[in-house]
């Protein structure tokens, strides 16, 4: 049944549910297929025997009640996975293995998930490329040497080559949303508070969401049912009533005003971007949609504002790695010098420069004009969103100013690199929901994303106006599987 | 060496013609009596072997949040609402960063520049009336952990079982201005804070610590000086040594011609000394900041007034009703109210016996009984149902005074029923006129020498008297009758 790596999941679903296909026989062809693509380095930990028990165990014992029935999936190495080894795409947990389950993945077992691996991101998910993970690059799906995003470039590249029916990914300024764009794929980054932030290796606390990345809007709808939930061990967990967002799925948008924000109409930004935002446009309306133009006066200081609190909270969080409880230890002459070498050596550059950015801006004299300084412009760019909702429904930008980039043709220059994140930034310091889904190709034939940005926690609009267009577009990535002997 | 002048109420240090006050500040960290630590759900037990109280939160392992524990944050506010303080409706939790082996996160939370409770006051009962400290502030943060260096030659071992258990750091304003208002400013807070039952106070388990601010001015100056902080000081004790000594260093160098560095130092309990730890241009930058995992804490008004429902009497109201309702001195009533079980041992005695004998008795032998054998009031050998059995004895006339003090040894023994040794002993007193009378006639006829001299004025004979009765009846005879009957038969 080679077929079936070609089955959306909620298809796979449907046909374990109807016992047309085992677990096994998914769980075998996506562990077959994934030790068939090593060359694209999606994953950093691979549990494909354990998987393949696992399957056997739901098999014989199977409960078709579960929303992910004995369904493979492999995960961000950001999640912590008992007994499975999480690294964070860093030297430093190199050799690190939880003896908990972050609540994302928890919520995905009890649903009857199986986990296969554990996939490559940016070092602690600093990085829009995947290049600065300790496992090394990520080859896209889409061509050889190109970059699949980051920071949840395994998860994009896994997604889009088929290595897993769907996966999760984190997005603290587009993490999730970017790379889907390069590869493709759908990907969803809900209102923070959304999901569960317990068990996952944490970047920069008030950013950081996990969410869903897929092949389309309705896998999409059902791995938002499985993952989002109400957690009392995350102080930050909003305890809102999570929709039926698969049941609820519709394609209608009549009368749904959606806004353009005339601030993302950025200079040097590809004639390919603008083009596909403004068939977003013509597709709300020919849906009975209606395209209102916004304002987001202070959009330009998103990215300075994110490369601040980001930093900050990371160089607090990056703290306890020290080499004193758990991961890498570096031998010292004393305490001091211990610290040094083994966060010397087990970071690596991005990171160390986020943490010199972090601690820099929250240092005594540089606080207030920096960090607290972000934080008054944090406030703006939220109030910003909050104007435009009273005119609008939701807001439609393009995904990311540029398609994918090649491996190695950006990282000499940190900042070209941050403005790739610049249409998704904006999202995560105001905790909005959004979600890009491909729309169409540059002129060198890769994808482009369209992003839907929601009300906070309404979630079921973004997915429902993501799937009206997604009808419209009719989007296929065209590889073959060149990384395949 | 030129003295404190103790004897004054100020406490002055002179040298040549100058005199200079001494400023005193204190900042105290008393741990939170809680089941569980302040962000996590292990147990706070003292004592536990190491590590063995640790979740995965104390420990700091990735991806791991705190949650704050509701019970400590009514902690606080209890305490708050003790130390007659503005409870605010919203605080923040920051993160304190700086790396150490014994501290797991890398950041300690705490509370910088929202604290939970605000500005506030703590009276003393000086010997010469009350005096009024301010408190600047209380802020919850979390312990550290034990890095423990004598163990191990070649390393350090580190112990979390201390890491995260919630501490109240209550500020003072720099209002003290010797050593016994700091003992009493201690002792007072203690006090309060064990009657609300926030924190045990148990200095020896390290429950209460204290970093002390402490700064010369000469006297009569407005202005404060420069101060010093000592950091970490566990005893009452060692604060005042480290006190004095700074206070005096401080003085010297001034006197010099020098001038005093803001600096953090360290007292040294071997050799009674104060150490330059950091000065202030080495101070840690900790880069606070709130705490992305903690959402502002924001209490209601409800929550807030149903803990000041459940707030018990406190000593300084309890102290007023003592002086009111049972007419004592205001001696007497610190010394019953300072400690709580002090407070409700006299309450239970005094329930049900006389209140000036029950004060005379626990401060007089009970005090003088638990101090012999160090005890506490809470381990007392004799009950307070048994020491209110004695009283009444004493009361009705059952028992002389002297005896009684007999029977309170034998009582103190094993907790015995006073009125059963009466019986068993035979103790009870000779208050029959009759008897009385027919042994004191014996007396008289026995001793006519003495009559004929007490007859002639020798008043002081009429001692001799009593005590040959006493004798006679085995110390038995109601004092009071015997003085009646005798003054009778010799006129």
């Amino acid at each position: 049944m080679s077929n079936i790596i070609d089955l959306k999941l909620f298809e796979l679903v449907e046909k374990i549910k109807k016992k047309e296909i085992s677990s096994q026989e998914v769980t075998k062809v996506f562990v077959d297929r994934s030790q068939k693509s090593k060359k694209l380095n999606s994953y950093i930990t691979e549990n494909f025997e354990n998987a393949l028990q696992k399957a056997k165990q739901f098999d014989e014992k199977p409960d078709f009640n579960k929303k992910l029935p004995g369904v493979p999936l492999a995960v961000k190495d950001l999640f912590c996975t008992k007994n499975i080894r999480t690294t964070a795409g860093s030297k430093i947990l190199e050799n690190f293995i939880p003896t908990y389950e972050s609540t994302v993945t928890q919520n995905i077992l009890n649903e009857g998930g199986i986990i296969i691996g554990k996939l490559n991101c940016d070092e602690f998910a600093m990085g829009s490329s995947n290049e600065t993970s300790f496992f090394g690059n990520v080859q896209n799906p889409i061509s050889e040497n190109l970059v699949p995003g980051g920071s949840s470039g395994g998860s994009s590249s896994a997604l889009a080559a088929k290595l897993t029916p769907a996966t999760i990914g984190t997005d603290t300024g587009g993490s999730i949303r970017q790379p889907a764009s390069f590869t493709g794929t759908v990907g969803l980054k809900p209102t923070y508070g959304s999901c569960s932030r317990y068990g996952i290796v944490a970047f920069a606390s008030s950013l950081d969401q996990a969410g869903p990345m897929t092949q389309n809007v309705k896998d999409c709808a059902l791995m938002l049912e499985v993952i989002s939930s109400y957690d009392n061990k995350d102080s930050t967990s909003v305890d809102f009533k999570r929709g039926q967002y698969l049941k609820d799925l519709n394609e209608n948008i009549k009368g749904k005003k959606i806004g353009i924000p005339k601030q993302y109409r950025v200079d040097g930004m590809p004639k390919e971007i603008d083009e596909l935002w403004k068939k977003g446009m013509k597709i709300i309306e020919n849906n009975g949609g209606e395209i209102i133009e916004i304002n987001l006066p202070n959009t330009n200081y998103a990215l300075p504002t994110y490369y601040i609190v980001a930093p900050a909270e990371a160089s607090s969080n990056l703290a306890r790695y020290d080499g004193v409880k758990y991961g890498f230890r570096s031998k010292g002459e004393n305490l001091i010098d211990m610290y040094e070498k083994t966060r010397s050596e087990g970071f690596g550059d991005e990171v160390k420069r986020r943490i010199m950015i972090g601690t820099y801006v929250l240092s005594s004299g540089y606080y207030d004009a920096y960090y607290l300084k972000a934080q008054k412009v944090r406030r703006l760019i939220k109030n910003d969103f909050d104007e435009a909702y009273k005119k609008v429904d939701a807001i439609l930008t393009p995904s990311t100013p540029s398609s994918a980039f090649k491996i190695g043709e950006k990282t000499n220059d940190p900042v070209s690199m941050y403005l790739n994140d610049i249409f998704t930034v904006p999202i995560n310091l105001a905790g909005l929901p959004a979600i890009s889904i491909p729309a169409g190709h540059d002129k060198s034939g890769y994808p482009l994303g369209l992003q839907v940005i929601g009300k906070a926690f309404d979630e079921q609009n973004i997915l429902n106006i993501a799937y009206s267009i997604e009808k419209n577009i009719n989007f296929k990535n065209n590889f073959n599987d060149w990384w395949i002997n | 060496m030129d003295k404190l002048s103790k004897e004054n109420k100020e406490y002055l240090i002179k040298r040549n013609t100058n005199e200079y006050e001494v400023v005193i500040g204190l900042e105290v960290h008393a741990q939170v009596l809680s089941e569980s630590k302040l962000f996590s759900t292990s147990p706070t037990k003292f004592g536990s072997e190491p590590n063995t109280q640790v979740s995965l939160v104390d420990a700091a392992f990735p991806g791991m949040l705190p949650v704050i524990n509701e019970f400590c944050i009514k902690q606080a506010i209890k305490t708050g609402i003790g130390l007659n303080a503005k409870i605010n409706k919203k605080s923040i939790f920051d993160r304190k960063n700086y790396f150490y082996a014994d501290l797991p996160q890398g950041y300690q939370i705490s509370q910088y520049k929202n604290p939970i409770v605000g500005e506030g006051t703590v009276t003393l009962d000086l010997p010469n009336g009350e005096k009024k400290i301010g408190i600047e502030r209380l802020h919850l943060e979390q312990d550290a952990g034990k890095s423990i260096h004598d163990i191990d030659p070649n390393n350090t071992l580190v112990d979390l079982n201390r890491s995260g258990v919630a501490l109240m750091e209550i500020v003072s304003k720099p209002d003290l201005r010797s050593l016994d208002e700091v003992n009493s400013y201690i002792k007072k807070l203690r006090s309060i804070m064990r009657y609300l039952g926030t924190c045990d106070g148990n200095m020896q388990e390290g429950s209460l610590r204290a970093d002390v601010n402490v700064s010369v001015r000469k006297k009569g100056s407005k202005e404060l000086g420069t101060r010093c902080e000592i950091k970490n000081v566990n005893s009452i004790k060692f604060m005042q040594m480290a006190i004095d000594y700074e206070a005096n260093r401080q003085v010297d160098v001034i006197e010099e011609g020098g001038s005093i560095n803001q600096e953090t130092r360290l007292f040294d309990t071997k050799k009674n000394e104060t150490r330059s730890m950091r000065s202030k241009e080495d101070a840690h930058d900790y880069r606070y900041f709130p705490d992305p995992d903690l959402l502002p804490l924001e209490l209601d008004e409800n929550f807030i007034n149903d803990i000041k429902k459940n707030i018990p009497e406190l000593p300084d109201e309890k102290k007023k009703r003592f002086i009111e309702k049972f007419k004592l001195s205001p001696y007497e009533a610190n010394i019953l109210v300072s400690d709580i079980d002090t407070s409700k041992y006299f309450e239970e005695v005094s329930k049900n016996s006389d209140v000036k004998l029950a004060t005379n008795w626990i401060t007089g032998e009970l005090f003088a009984l638990l101090n012999e054998k160090n005890l506490e009031i809470t381990e007392s050998p004799i009950s307070s149902k048994n020491l209110s059995k004695l009283i009444n004895l004493i009361k009705k006339g059952t028992i002389s005074g002297k005896i009684a003090k007999t029977i309170f040894e034998l009582m103190s023994d094993g907790d015995k029923d006073p009125e059963k040794i009466v019986e068993e002993k035979g103790l009870k007193q000779q208050s029959d006129p009759k008897e009385l009378e027919e042994i004191i006639d014996k007396i008289i006829s026995e001793n006519p020498k003495n009559v004929e001299l007490y007859k002639s004025g020798k008043d002081k004979l009429f001692g001799f008297f009593v005590g040959q009765v006493m004798k006679s009846s085995g110390g038995k005879a109601n004092p009071q009758l015997v003085n009646e009957i005798l003054k009778k038969k010799l006129t």
